[in-house]
């Protein structure tokens, strides 16, 4: 392995922008006469628009104009979409209501965009907003998923009883049969606690439009930029895509939230031209963020576990409400169903699953992707029954498991996924020495000594990742494919750029793509440089989510470099005199077999770009390749993960005493990234599982929990440092065999936390986020017990 | 409009604001240095953190007017001369940093508890004292690491 090839610790190429304050995120950016935008939100979480008057807002200083919906409208810029179609059980289409980018009608979340002031100033286009004058009649409202159907209001004209629809998959039939012959069945009523993101840089845009050439461009904290150009080109009509350019620059984090295509983007470009070409700018306040950033997760979910009496699991029966919020977002409809329930077979061998999913509308804000999106709901569902079983049969946990694991592959589940390779039991064994598990009684009952409680729990988490084959995500009702592209750019002194739709928001790319160059083609990683979020200059790509930029983005690349490759051959082989099939290339150089010609790669590429020395009638000139990589499958990450928590009995206050990880992402290219990665995910489980619940007041319908305040982002105090390992089976599915590591944090953790702390409590189940005051409050009744 | 003067990584600056303009407004928008960033609205994140007059602050919280004649020090501000401070390399060596948004205010942040706590610190001071600093990227892990060697490395 080289120094900064694939598999080494090298460190980040793009950290000395960051650390010296020279990163450019788009906040960053002013563009000469730049104006802002400041949007006007609803306060009620579902009324009747009656009216808007903007005219004295329209008189403040500094404003340049005042919009709502009906001027969009008038302009026939299209509404946002959700770009996967999912149909109900009885074959109807999912109800999508519509969703303009501002307000038309009604407004139905606190928080909806009713209408946008632009003016010369940031505080003058807010103080303006507040002169907006808008007539609401209230209607009654509800933001409570598993009360949507019975609800009083109607989200929705197209979806009566609020329903968007109602999914399933799998054998209903097989999985009642199943349970029928159960020796034992366990059952949980789970919630899936809802979340906001909170990537630390709130969302931002500025819309350009240019009057000079028709074109606008869009500065955009976006995880896809071409997807945005897409969307806002096909279905908001704005502008054509070759008059539409998109820029994601630096972007502080996404974890989803920034796949979506939101209103105020959409609006700043529009509202450009409108302003006679002025750049509009809106940067999202954290309040802002909190309320019309998409969230995650809110499910609410009955589950049945069937087994037999060796502990052998039958079946598995879920019922799931999964809240959509008040409106689609982009990809919200496949994040409770093929995210999901094909995910609901875990690591284990089980005969027949039948799952079923309400998706339902609610007056609270759009419910997207976010970490893990529909896989950590899974992993939540599976491993709490997994671990309630093992206890309720008297079964050590560790050992359930392995009696229960698939172990031949390829494994087709009945849940749609085929699982391709994996060892569960290996990553399991190594994660039960690294947590001492064998010591736990011991520690458990110095720990009472104490006048602790000491609790463990496991999670043993598959992913379904590398998103996605296009063919696959088709038939399922995806609206977009989702393979990657590629374009390796060599330039005549022999340095390299690569060009790629992934979009790196702090994973590295910078640094593990180049790794690969490297790699391959024998140059050092600083002759390497990666362009990426731009559609000015990569042609196009599908962006950066569900884990794919390895094992979708990298092999895109590495196909490109396979071209590369050859067509130096052929180059070498002209300026050398040799036949093509004797010219071998190793460590950067070309050589010819059985002879001393040589040929280093960078020599060739001046070759390539002089051509002087071969026929460019049989060779063309130059050397640039692109590619395109549709996966054949999906990747499936997997592994165990431990967590040892410490109870305080009189205040609640649930300590995590030790975690250790061993994950299982196929080939790694940069273990130092790679941690980085699992540590953030561990950290965002622990988060929801701990601190982070979003709450709506049922009563106002109000956020309650729309700061840094209210809202309990995990702190460094409130986690430890954690103990990784890996173990390794390669994915078959791409020739660099990785299977992406992205989230596999955020899936696993929640579990493992509720597991640990159900233990040390000795109840079965607690609600997320485990305050310390849930936890004091479970353990109020053991205490009058043992009074 | 009153005009503000203070002294920004070693540079004498002064320009208009207004009474109720932020010093991170100031810094971000008067003088163009965007390295110190803004994540919230309530004083929670501590992207925002500089120093003012050797005591670190979050520029979010205190008004440009308030910081006349003081001494800043920005993100910026830290390399001398193409070095960078160690904890820049202790951050970058640790792979401290992923989204680099909270990053700067981090950095920042650590140097004051370093100089007001000495370089040696452990793990459960450094993540106390970091309270006031979200990272929804790193899990704190390497943070904390980084931290810990650029302390020793001051
Ligand atoms: S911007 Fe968040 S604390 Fe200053
Ligand atoms: S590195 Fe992204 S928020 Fe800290």
């Amino acid at each position: 392995m080289s120094e900064t090839g694939i598999g080494a610790r090298v460190k980040r190429k793009e950290d000395h922008r960051f650390i010296t304050g020279k990163g450019r995120y788009t906040d960053d950016i002013n563009l000469k006469g730049q104006v802002y935008a400041y949007f006007v939100r609803s306060p009620h979480a579902h009324a009747e628009i009656k009216s808007i008057n903007t005219a004295k807002a329209a008189k403040a200083p500094g404003v340049l104009g005042v919009f709502k919906g009906e001027d969009v409208a008038e302009d026939k810029i299209g509404g946002l979409i959700c770009g996967w179609m999912i149909h109900s059980k009885d074959g109807s289409p999912m109800k999508a209501g519509p969703h303009p980018i501002l307000a038309v009608g009604k407004v139905r979340y606190v928080g909806d965009h009713v209408a946008v002031v632009v003016a010369e100033t940031r505080e003058q286009a807010k103080a303006a907003a507040a002169l907006v004058e808008v007539q609401y009649g209230v209607l009654p409202h509800n933001v409570d998923a598993a009360k949507a159907k019975s609800a009083k209001g109607q989200v929705h004209e197209v979806a009566p009883n609020n329903l968007v629809f109602n999914w399933s998959l799998g054998d209903e039939a097989a999985t009642d049969a199943a349970f029928k012959k159960a020796a034992h069945v366990t059952r949980l009523e789970i919630v899936n606690n809802r979340l906001i993101p909170n990537a630390m840089e709130p969302r931002a845009a500025i819309g350009s439009y240019d009057t000079g050439d028709d074109h606008y461009t869009l500065y955009t904290t976006s995880q896809n930029p071409h997807v945005a150009r897409l969307v806002i080109s096909a279905f908001h009509g704005l502008a054509p895509e070759h008059k539409l350019r998109v820029i994601a620059p630096d972007v502080g984090g996404g974890f989803g939230s920034k796949i979506f295509i939101y209103a105020e983007e959409v609006v700043c470009l529009w509202a450009s031209k409108r302003v006679g070409g002025r750049p509009v700018k809106w940067t999202a306040e954290r309040t802002e963020s909190f309320l019309a950033d998409a969230h995650g997760r809110d499910h609410v979910t009955h589950a049945e576990l069937a087994m037999d009496k060796d502990g052998k699991i039958l079946a598995m029966k879920v019922n799931t409400i999964a809240s959509m919020g008040a409106y689609l977002s982009t990809f919200a409809s496949c994040v409770p169903t093929y995210l999901y329930a094909t995910l609901l077979s875990g690591q284990y061998n089980i005969p027949s699953i039948y799952a079923e999913v309400d998706a339902v509308y609610t007056n609270t804000a759009p419910v997207d992707a976010y970490r893990g999106a529909g896989r950590p709901e899974a992993t939540y569902v599976v491993e709490r029954l997994v671990e309630t079983a093992a206890r309720e049969m008297r079964i050590d946990p560790a050992e359930f498991r392995r009696r229960n694991f698939i172990t031949s592959f390829p494994h087709q589940t009945p849940v749609i996924m085929c699982y391709d390779a994996g060892d569960y039991n290996a990553s399991l064994t190594k994660a039960l020495e690294l947590a001492d598990y064998k010591g736990f009684p011991a520690r458990k009952a110095e720990a009472a000594k104490r006048g602790k409680l000491r609790g463990i729990g496991f999670s043993n988490y598959i992913e379904a990742c590398g998103i996605a084959p296009s063919a696959a995500v088709g038939s399922l009702g995806a609206g977009v494919g989702l393979w990657e592209s590629a374009e390796v750019r060599v330039n005549p002194v022999g340095t390299v750029e690569i060009l790629t739709g992934s979009h790196s928001h702090g994973q590295g790319h910078e640094t593990t793509f180049a790794q690969l160059v490297s790699d391959r083609l024998g140059v050092s990683i600083d002759n390497v440089s990666i362009v990426h979020g731009d559609t000015d200059k990569v042609q196009f790509g599908m962006g950066t989510y569900g884990s794919r930029s390895g094992a979708v983005g990298m092999t895109a690349i590495a196909k490109a470099l396979d071209k590369i490759e050859a067509k130096a051959k052929k180059v070498a082989a002209h300026v050398m005199e040799a036949a093509e099939g004797d010219v071998e290339f190793k460590d950067g150089s070309f050589s010819v077999k059985g002879t001393d010609k040589k040929m280093a790669f960078g020599e060739v590429a001046l070759a390539a770009y002089v051509a002087h020395k071969f026929p460019t009638s049989e060779i063309e000139p130059g050397l640039k390749e692109s590619a395109f990589h549709d996966p054949t499958n999906f990747t499936f990450p997997a592994g165990c993960h431990i967590c040892e928590v410490e109870i305080d009995p009189d205040t609640g206050v649930t300590q995590i005493a030790n975690w250790v990880a061993v994950d299982d992402f196929g080939s790694v290219i940069n273990p130092m990234i790679v941690e980085g990665q699992v540590h953030g995910g561990i950290v965002q489980g622990v988060g929801q599982a701990l601190t982070e619940g979003c709450v709506y007041d049922s009563g106002s319908g109000q956020l309650l929990t729309g700061s840094y305040m209210d809202y309990c982002m995990p702190r460094a105090a409130d986690v430890p440092s954690f103990k990784l390992a890996f173990t390794e089976t390669k994915c078959p599915s791409n020739p660099l065999g990785m299977k992406g590591c992205g989230e596999a944090g955020a899936i696993a953790a929640p579990a493992a936390v509720i597991n640990a702390i159900t233990d040390a409590v000795g109840v079965k189940d607690l609600p997320m986020p485990a305050t310390s005051q849930v936890v004091w409050n479970a353990l109020q009744p053991m205490k009058k017990a043992a009074e | 409009m009153p005009i503000v003067s203070m002294k920004v990584n070693g540079k004498e600056v002064s320009g208009e604001v207004e009474g109720r303009t932020l010093l991170v407004e100031f810094i971000r928008e008067g003088l163009g240095l965007t390295g110190t960033h803004v994540g919230c609205d309530t004083s929670q994140c501590g992207a925002c953190v500089v120093h003012v007059d050797g005591k670190a602050i979050k520029s979010c919280t205190a008004l440009a007017v308030a910081c006349e004649g003081a001494e800043v020090t920005t993100i910026e501000g830290l390399a001398k001369n193409g070095t960078l401070h160690p904890m820049q390399e202790a951050f970058r060596e640790n792979h401290g940093l992923q989204c680099g948004f909270c990053t700067p205010g981090m950095i920042m942040a650590a140097i004051d508890l370093v100089n007001r706590k000495g370089k040696k610190l452990d793990e459960a001071t450094v993540r106390h004292e970091l309270e006031g600093n979200i990272c929804r990227c790193t899990g704190y892990h390497n943070i904390v690491k980084a931290i810990q060697d650029g302390a020793s490395r001051m």
